[in-house]
């Protein structure tokens, strides 16, 4: 029994969609069901669900749809009547309370006057226009919008460049400026480390683990991930970044953070940070690091940035090493964790919500053990047919578009993670689970809670088959986040997950594991 | 290169206009940020072709 409505004129952002759109799922007797804006591509996967009548095909972005697909017409009506209840309480809340929210970009900056930045996050292929009026009138912009062409990008990075405006993106998740996390970021004590990074989760963790290294941040400015990765783009907002970092007395110490770079681009950013004449910290993800030189320093991985980053800014002295957790205890623990293992456990599998996080323990293991499959691999060979389907070992990144297509990212809805967990669960040659669980604004509520009863049922189910599922996770997050880190910690160790200090030593400690029962 | 604005920015208190997600906008709150929440709607209410015109007119 299908039911569609089609309400004219009604806009709502994707992300509350989706949500809205997992509560009619899950009700009772409901097959299935979308509740979405009437795009292109939401009508097209409409279409190829089956759920589709002529007011669906002549919607526009602007409608909103509810499709329901039900065992009975009763129920098809009230799971439409349960979300458009849920709109309703949004649009109420909204009204209530608040100021008068403007259409108009316009508008906006009349009410506002002292506006200085502007978050753009709407879809993609209205976001360039967005841009362009934002940088006119004179607005630094972070942009969280992704699908922005690379033409586009170039057209809106020279025009804030000639302008001497921020314009951080597109694909930009993370940025902290004037101590302030926007979209994906974490609380951060202010200290004297200015970070210009093109990876948003490889700026959480990092400014994450400068934080438990005693020391803090003045701003961590986000590139977009192309920023550097494109020639033509030639890292312009990246150079912009350390320009301004140069100038700010504040900052002492400079980061930069990037997938590995286009050579002349790396070239240029090089020269830009041997002439700021501060202490600078270069993390290129993935590729061979270089001596030191004059004030330039190389680190190898997130952890180590951000503990070199904090002795160069007067903190303690750093010394690079794979764990701080001493070596005799992680061997125990390796020890440990493989003892109880059955002869058939012989794989990871790490899921990811951050995609560095993801690559930084991809790059890891391809060096330790190598044939690491992935969605996120270089080397064709070793990209997974299915990235809904492990195969050997297996880093897989569900932050990925393949995943999100009509769902929010894992960091927002752990159900995709959690579904894969389960799914792992029932493989008797996995090993070891390599997770990360992400805090600060924007994430989940309770990353760790949200995964809890599938780890445990999954240690479960290896007891059931006479072996032990090693369960090796890390935070990336702070005291000040609104998650509680303390409790993700006790939660996730309740159930005997490891802990460790960061993604990299939880890597570390994977590898470790993985070697023993290789 | 010219990063006059960037370096003003950093010594002023941040003041946000949100365009999209409306969470964006309400954590920004919970940090004391001074922010505005825009109605926003795809131009020309959806209507690729208008909008395309709207654009290069510069609207």
């Amino acid at each position: 029994m299908q039911k569609i409505l089609v309400e004219k004129d009604s806009y709502y952002d994707s992300v509350f969609l989706m949500l809205i759109n997992k509560e009619v799922k899950q009700f009772d007797g409901v097959k299935d069901a979308v509740v979405s804006m009437g795009t292109d591509v939401n009508t097209e996967l409409l279409k190829g669900m089956g759920l589709f009548n002529p007011e669906i095909e002549n919607s526009t972005p602007n409608d909103l749809i509810i499709a329901v697909e039900a065992e009975t017409e009763e129920t098809a009506d009230k799971a439409i009547q349960a979300a458009k209840e849920l709109l309703n309480k949004k649009k109420t809340q909204s009204q209530e309370g608040d100021e008068y929210r403007p259409v108009s970009l316009d508008k906006a900056v009349e009410i506002l006057p002292d506006a200085n930045l502007i978050v753009i996050s709407v879809p993609g292929n209205y976001a360039a226009r967005e841009v362009k009026k934002a940088l006119n009138k004179n607005l630094h912009v972070m942009l969280f919008s992704d699908n922005v062409s690379l033409e586009d990008e170039i057209e809106l990075k020279e025009l804030a460049e000639e302008k001497g405006l921020l314009m951080m993106g597109p694909d930009c998740g993370t940025a902290i400026i004037n101590g302030k996390p926007l979209c994906f970021a974490n609380v951060i004590s202010s200290g004297s480390i200015g970070i210009v990074a093109a990876s948003g989760t490889g700026l959480q963790e990092v400014s994450c683990s400068i934080d438990k290294f005693g020391s803090g941040i003045t701003q961590g400015i986000g590139t977009g991930g192309r920023d550097l990765k494109n020639s033509r783009i030639g890292g312009i907002m990246m150079r912009m970044g350390i320009a301004a970092l140069k100038n700010d007395p504040e900052t002492k110490v400079i980061v930069v953070i990037s997938k590995p770079p286009a050579e002349d681009a790396a070239k240029k950013v090089i020269a830009d940070l041997k002439e700021t004449g501060k202490p600078c910290v270069i993390h290129f993800i993935g590729l061979k690091t270089e001596a030191d030189s004059g004030n330039l320093h190389y680190a190898r991985s997130l952890e180590e940035t951000a503990g070199m980053a904090a002795a160069l800014a007067g903190g303690k002295e750093y010394r690079p090493e794979a764990f701080t957790v001493p070596e005799n205890e992680t061997e125990k623990i390796a020890a440990r964790e493989t003892g109880k293992m059955n002869s058939r456990q012989k794989y990871l599998r790490g899921l990811y919500t951050g995609g560095t996080l993801a690559d930084e323990a991809m790059i890891l293991f391809e060096s330790g053990i190598g044939g690491i499959y992935s969605n996120n691999q270089t080397n064709p060979e070793l990209v997974l047919k299915d990235p809904h389907v492990s195969e050997g070992h297996t880093i897989v990144d569900l932050g990925d578009d393949v995943f999100t297509v009509g769902r929010p990212h894992p960091m927002i809805d752990p159900s995709t993670r959690e579904e894969r967990i389960v799914k792992e669960a029932d493989d008797p040659e996995v090993a070891v689970m390599l997770l990360d669980i992400v805090l600060g604004y924007g994430s989940h509520e309770d990353p760790a809670g949200a995964i809890l009863k599938s780890l445990s049922d999954a240690k479960k189910k290896a007891e059931e088959r006479d072996g032990y599922l090693s369960i090796i996770t890390s935070i990336t997050g702070t005291k000040g986040d609104f998650q509680n880190m303390e409790e993700q910690k006790k939660k996730l160790e309740s159930i005997g997950c490891i802990v460790m200090p960061s993604n990299y030593q939880a890597s570390m400690l994977a590898l470790k594991i993985i070697r023993k029962v290789e | 290169m010219n990063v006059k604005p960037v370096n003003k920015l950093f010594n002023e208190d941040l003041v946000v206009i949100n365009m999209g997600l409306e969470s964006f906008a309400d954590n920004l709150k919970d940090q004391g940020v001074k922010v505005l929440q825009m109605n926003w709607k795809p131009p020309a209410g959806g209507n690729k072709k208008i909008a395309s015109l709207l654009a290069r007119l510069g609207r």
